[in-house]
């Protein structure tokens, strides 16, 4: 017993405790129209609060738009992303950020940068013949 | 007792073959991929060399997964389990020609699916996400192969209700009672699969429909994607139990608790889907969570197999003289091929069973989920658990195939070292560069983002992944010389065990069908009603297909 009371309590642990949260519903849009709907019209960097950012990203075959993202330490940043075409995936594994973009849907997960450097981002769903290049990266530059 | 009934078994035999070597032939192709991406994953790229065959590494990648885990483990299963089922009943199973039927249903539904695949028009790897579109004989081709299974499981049912008639007051045998599970728990699981082919991606492949939805078909393909895990895993445990305790020498240890583990199989394999969509948005946080905790329920009757499995082993070993807490393992007969093989299978699976749990984790999913540390996962279970104990199972069954001794013992044991050296390797590099960011169905020779960090562990995957095609290859070898060049005929095929605590000791609701199907589908229905419910009434049918290779 004492093995699944444990396994129980490990799930409820990692479920809550962490504060990871996992990427939730932000709606659905038409993939054939993604570039005429808002917010994705208008891919970019946002800064919408002090030290706080949204980066509208579409993803398509091979690019991620915007793919060098620049912010300041200590922001957070909340990524909105969806695909213009197959499913792809935006993984930024040194913020734990790592969300399907499926067309039709759009994904919404908040990342914190809290220290200065260079943090790669990549597809990491097959999603056609050059997948292996479709990247980018979150540049944090110091605060002076 | 199924010994003195083996004469009439020969059309069973027949039938076996050919599964078998369907499934030998689609693994060849699969290790000979394998090696490719290995090497790939260690910098060097093949693909122009081989390229009249192979159009890219992802044409490679699709034909990888679709043989490997499709098609190796499925024809293997039929076969495999029609025999077993029949020795146990020590009867033929009934209508050799609705066998027959199936049995070239499946391999036309194979060559079907086959043909787009080598052409470079199916390169959708084995999970076939639209909007990516494949050539319709694919998803038509793929779905008679799931069609076939069902018609073994009809075949099974009967002959079970054949064997009830006769034998009122009997236990069903042990090992017949759990290739009736499995192919029963497969036939439910498979519906989700079904209902993706038939409702959304044959008329849109064909052009009757425009669109499809990604988020339904992920849901409706990971219905039956997880649980299809059990229907791999459930034969090997077959082995394990009722077959491998008496090669150890022993017994097994507890009948009933073996029937039990596998009814909670039966039970919990299917609604555990989500946790492969951890990541997907658009599906509610509270079911996700609800599949995790099946999910961990799921993990409850693998543990008392293995439980069960190592206590059989203890006791055949200190039959052999074995003492001690742990030096009895050392006294298992490791010069027994079949059992060295399964034997260190297990090892290795413990080591997926621990890594599995991370998957399964809600959240630390997050740090994994799509890196190579998932590719290291499933080469320790589907690859190793099932691929070496499968290759072990050959290694009594072919000659029993045949009537023709193995090739050479020796000669097996090296492949089976070999695999599970090579496999140590492979593994251990493949999770620790998941770990460390890198994503996998991902060509790594070409990508842009390659680490100088990731490269030692790079190397690696290329070395255990050549040593992993050794070993195959010299499987191959052993099983052809087996079958052309073997002087001596077939030795006695391993009996089953007998049981230390024997089936009349399990409750006779263990035995019962209803109630247990029943719960099955309830679990079903709470786990997945909702969303699929949902998703079904809210989603248009508008996402248009794309081919990107
Ligand atoms: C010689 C032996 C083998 C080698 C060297 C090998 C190598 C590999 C490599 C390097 C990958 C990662 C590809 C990527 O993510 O880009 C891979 C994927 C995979 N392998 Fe193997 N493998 C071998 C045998 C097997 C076996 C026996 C099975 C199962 C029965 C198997 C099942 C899979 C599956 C399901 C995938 C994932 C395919 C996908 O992502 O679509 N492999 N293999
Ligand atoms: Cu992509
Ligand atoms: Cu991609």
């Amino acid at each position: 017993m004492a093995i699944p009371v444990g396994m129980l309590a490990a799930l409820l642990v990692t479920a809550f405790g962490a504060h990871l949260g996992l990427p939730g519903d932000a709606g659905r849009i038409d993939p054939t129209q993604v570039a005429q709907t808002p917010p994705f019209d208008r891919p970019g960097v946002f800064e919408v609060a002090p030290g706080r950012y949204e980066v509208v990203m579409v993803a398509g075959i091979w690019v991620f738009t915007p793919n060098v993202i620049t912010v300041p330490e200590g922001s957070e940043v909340t990524f909105i992303a969806t695909s213009r075409d197959v499913i792809h995936g935006f993984f930024l594994p040194h913020a734990d950020v790592n969300v399907m973009l499926l067309p039709g849907r759009v994904a919404r997960v908040t990342a914190r940068f809290p220290k200065a450097g260079e943090y790669p981002f990549v597809c990491h769903e097959y999603c056609g013949i050059a997948h292996h290049t479709m990247a980018g990266k979150v540049i944090v530059v110091p605060r002076s | 007792m199924a010994q003195a009934a083996l004469p009439s078994l020969r059309s069973e035999r027949r039938l076996g073959g050919a599964y078998l070597l369907v499934a030998l032939l689609a693994l060849f192709v699969g290790v000979a991929t394998g090696l490719l991406q290995a090497l790939d994953h260690a910098g060097l790229n093949l693909y122009p060399q081989v390229l009249p065959l192979l159009k890219s590494y992802y044409h490679g990648l699709s034909l990888h997964g679709v043989m490997n885990i499709l098609v190796w483990t499925t024809f293997f299963i039929c076969g495999f389990l029609q025999y077993l089922a029949a020795r146990a009943f020590a009867r033929p199973l009934v209508s050799p020609a609705l066998a027959w039927f199936t049995f070239w249903l499946m391999t036309a539904g194979l060559v079907l699916a086959a043909i787009p695949l080598l052409g470079n028009h199916a390169t959708v790897l084995f999970t076939f996400y639209p909007p990516m579109r494949a050539h319709w004989a694919f998803y038509v081709g793929l779905t008679l192969v799931v069609v076939g299974t069902w018609l073994v499981t009809w075949r099974l049912v009967l002959t079970y209700r054949a064997w009830r008639r006769e034998h009122p007051q009997t236990r069903t045998p042990l090992a017949a009672f759990m290739a009736l599970v499995t192919f029963v728990m497969w036939t439910l699981a498979s519906l989700g699969l079904a209902v993706e082919m038939l409702v959304l991606l044959i008329p849109w492949s064909l052009g009757w429909r425009q669109g499809t939805d990604p988020l339904l078909a992920r849901t409706l393909f990971w219905f039956t994607g997880h649980p299809i895990v059990y229907f791999w895993l459930l034969p090997t445990y077959i082995s394990w139990y009722t077959l491998v305790p008496r090669q150890a020498g022993g017994q097994l240890f507890s009948d009933p608790m073996a029937r039990a583990s596998f009814l909670l199989f039966l039970l919990l394999s299917t609604p555990v889907g989500f946790h492969h969509q951890y990541t997907d948005p658009g599906i509610e946080q509270g079911w996700k969570l609800v599949h995790a905790f099946f999910t961990f329920a799921v993990f409850f009757p693998s543990l008392l197999t293995f439980f069960n499995v190592v206590a059989s082993l203890e006791i055949g070993a200190r039959r052999r003289g074995g003492q001690g807490l742990f030096a009895w393992f050392l006294k298992l007969p490791w010069g027994d091929p079949s059992l060295a093989a399964q034997v260190l299978a297990m090892i290795l699976f413990a080591f997926g069973g621990i890594g599995g749990l991370v998957n399964a984790s809600y959240s630390l999913n997050l740090v994994v989920h799509n890196t190579t540390y998932v590719v290291g996962h499933f080469h320790l279970t589907v690859g190793t658990a099932v691929t070496l104990s499968f290759m072990g199972i050959t290694y009594w069954l072919v000659p029993v195939l045949r009537g023709r001794d193995l090739w050479s013992r020796r000669l097996a044991l090296v492949q089976v070292w070999l695999w599970f050296a090579g496999m140590t390797v492979f593994s251990f590099a493949l999770h620790d560069l998941g770990l460390q960011g890198m994503p996998r169905r991902t060509m790594i020779s070409l990508a842009t983002y390659v680490q100088a960090a990731w490269r030692p562990m790079m190397l690696l995957v290329g070395i255990g992944g050549t040593v992993l095609f050794l070993s195959a290859l010299l499987y191959f070898l052993n099983l052809v010389l087996t079958c052309l060049a073997s002087p001596r005929p077939a030795p006695e095929e391993p009996a089953f065990a007998e049981a230390l605590s024997g089936p009349e000791e399990a409750p006779a609701i263990l035995d019962r069908w209803r109630p247990w199907l029943l719960a099955a589908v309830v679990f079903i229905l709470i786990a997945y009603g909702p969303t699929l419910v949902h998703l079904f009434r809210t989603t248009p049918l508008t996402v248009p297909g794309w081919r990107v290779w």
